[in-house]
């Protein structure tokens, strides 16, 4: 500024030929027609697209940020879906394990109580048969004890007449024969 | 600077006829403004900007190639951070015409530092002028079409104070709104480029002078060389400074003509 003032006063003094404070008026012509162009030019072609860039961009952007907004809760309602879903399953696997304890406890509970059934009634049956077989043998016995008596007693008188040797005798054989007749029926 | 020096063939010191380039069509003629370096530039610039734009933007794309993100940003720049935060939601309206001085207003500046060329139309009043009306008259229609004629003078002119100061404050709101603005707006940018063009020269000019007048100089002429370089940079600085001084100030008056108070 003081050195325009400066330059303008010493120019003043010295030349008379321009003012630099007066504008020329051929300058401006120029000046005019040359920024009219300009100020068509970028304020009608150029500035508004701009506008528009920014406003499409914008756009874009918030529209990215709703859609993104809406797949987060869509994606938070299915998390809370499956979540739901998995304790459900969760609760219905453990009611399932209960379920199948109980069960197995069940059964082998009635397992058991067949088996001892069961072996309750081998057994009678073993008792039984036992009882069966020694009443038929005492049976058996009974008979041929009697039929041996008799044998015994008939031997007997048949060689009483025999010497007390010969009767000694015959009492042995009988005993031997009742011994080996005993050990062969045991057998 | 060599060249530019040699083909000034300029006296040192640098005067005001160092800005009055002689005619370039018809070739060396004086006086005649017609087709000069200044107005070739100032097509330039409008051709550049304009060839810029159109070529970033032909196909704008969601998501931007950097040549469309680079023009992008400037208008975002001078929409968001002038034209919205100065005026508000409405500021967008405005963000086109804001740009488009922007772009104008640096692009003619930038010439003051690109070697060669070195000299910005707006050292030369007119094209200043130019923008400077246009800024005043927008801020005026806007503010009458908001608030209609009477309310928007009144709105303009009459601040909120005791009435007996309103004698004193109406002239210096009528002078200060009405006067000095557009004036102040076009000496601003006008005085800038002016100034940094000048210093420019003196320091160029001034090294050739002093080697000139005496061998022994010489590592002063280098000095001065070295410092015509170091301003360069500050110039940049000045460039930017003022093209948003500019737009800003317009943005304001705007905002001022649109606010329902004083």
């Amino acid at each position: 500024m003081i050195t325009q003032l400066f330059v303008v006063a010493e120019a003043a003094a010295e030349e008379t030929k321009h003012n630099p404070i007066l504008p020329i008026w051929q300058e401006i012509v120029v000046g005019t027609v040359a920024f009219s162009v300009l100020c068509f030019v970028l304020m009608k072609f150029v500035f508004p697209q701009m506008e528009k860039t920014f406003q499409a961009r914008v756009d874009a952007i918030e529209g990215g940020i709703k859609r993104a907004e809406t797949a987060q809760a869509e994606a938070n309602e299915l998390l809370e879906q499956y979540r739901a879903q998995l304790a459900e399953a969760r609760t219905e696997a453990a009611r399932i394990r209960d379920e199948a304890r109980a069960d197995a406890e069940g059964i082998r509970q009635d397992v058991l109580a067949k088996a001892r059934e069961e072996s309750d009634r081998i057994i009678a049956a073993g008792n039984e048969q036992l009882s069966a077989q020694r009443e038929s043998i005492v049976r058996d016995l009974r008979a041929e004890i009697g039929t041996l008596a008799v044998d015994l007693a008939g031997k007997i008188v048949g060689e009483a007449l025999a010497d007390e040797a010969r009767t000694r005798g015959t009492v042995e054989r009988f005993i031997a024969d009742l011994d080996s007749a005993g050990t062969a029926g045991r057998r | 600077m060599i060249v530019q020096s040699t083909v000034l063939a300029a006296e040192f010191p640098p005067s005001v006829e160092d800005f009055y380039l002689p005619s370039i069509l018809p070739w060396g003629a004086e006086n005649n403004y017609w087709f000069t370096k200044i107005t070739v530039l100032a097509w330039v610039a409008v051709a550049l900007i304009i060839v810029f734009f159109l070529v970033t933007y032909r196909k704008p794309q969601l998501v931007p190639s950097k040549k469309q993100w680079f023009a992008e940003s400037v208008y975002g720049f001078v929409r968001n951070n002038i034209a919205v935060e100065m005026i508000g939601p409405r500021g967008v309206n405005f963000a086109p015409y804001l740009t488009t001085l922007f772009c104008f207003v640096i692009f003619m500046n930038f010439f003051g530092i690109v070697p060669l060329i070195q000299i910005s139309p707006n050292s030369h009043i007119a094209f200043p002028a130019i923008l400077a009306v246009i800024s005043y008259v927008m801020f005026i229609y806007v503010g009458i079409r908001q608030h209609g004629f009477v309310k928007y003078v009144k709105n303009s002119l009459i601040p909120p104070a005791p009435w007996f100061i309103l004698p004193l404050l109406i002239p210096i709101e009528f002078f200060s709104n009405f006067l000095v603005r557009p004036f102040s707006l076009a000496v601003r940018l006008f005085a800038n480029m002016f100034a940094g063009h000048m210093l420019l020269l003196v320091f160029t000019l001034g090294g050739f002078a002093m080697i000139n007048a005496n061998a022994l100089l010489a590592p002063v002429s280098i000095l001065s060389w070295i410092l015509t370089i170091a301003l360069t940079f500050l110039e940049f600085l000045v460039i930017c400074l003022q093209a948003y001084v500019f737009t800003v100030l317009t943005a304001s008056y705007v905002q001022g003509a649109l606010a329902d108070e004083h």
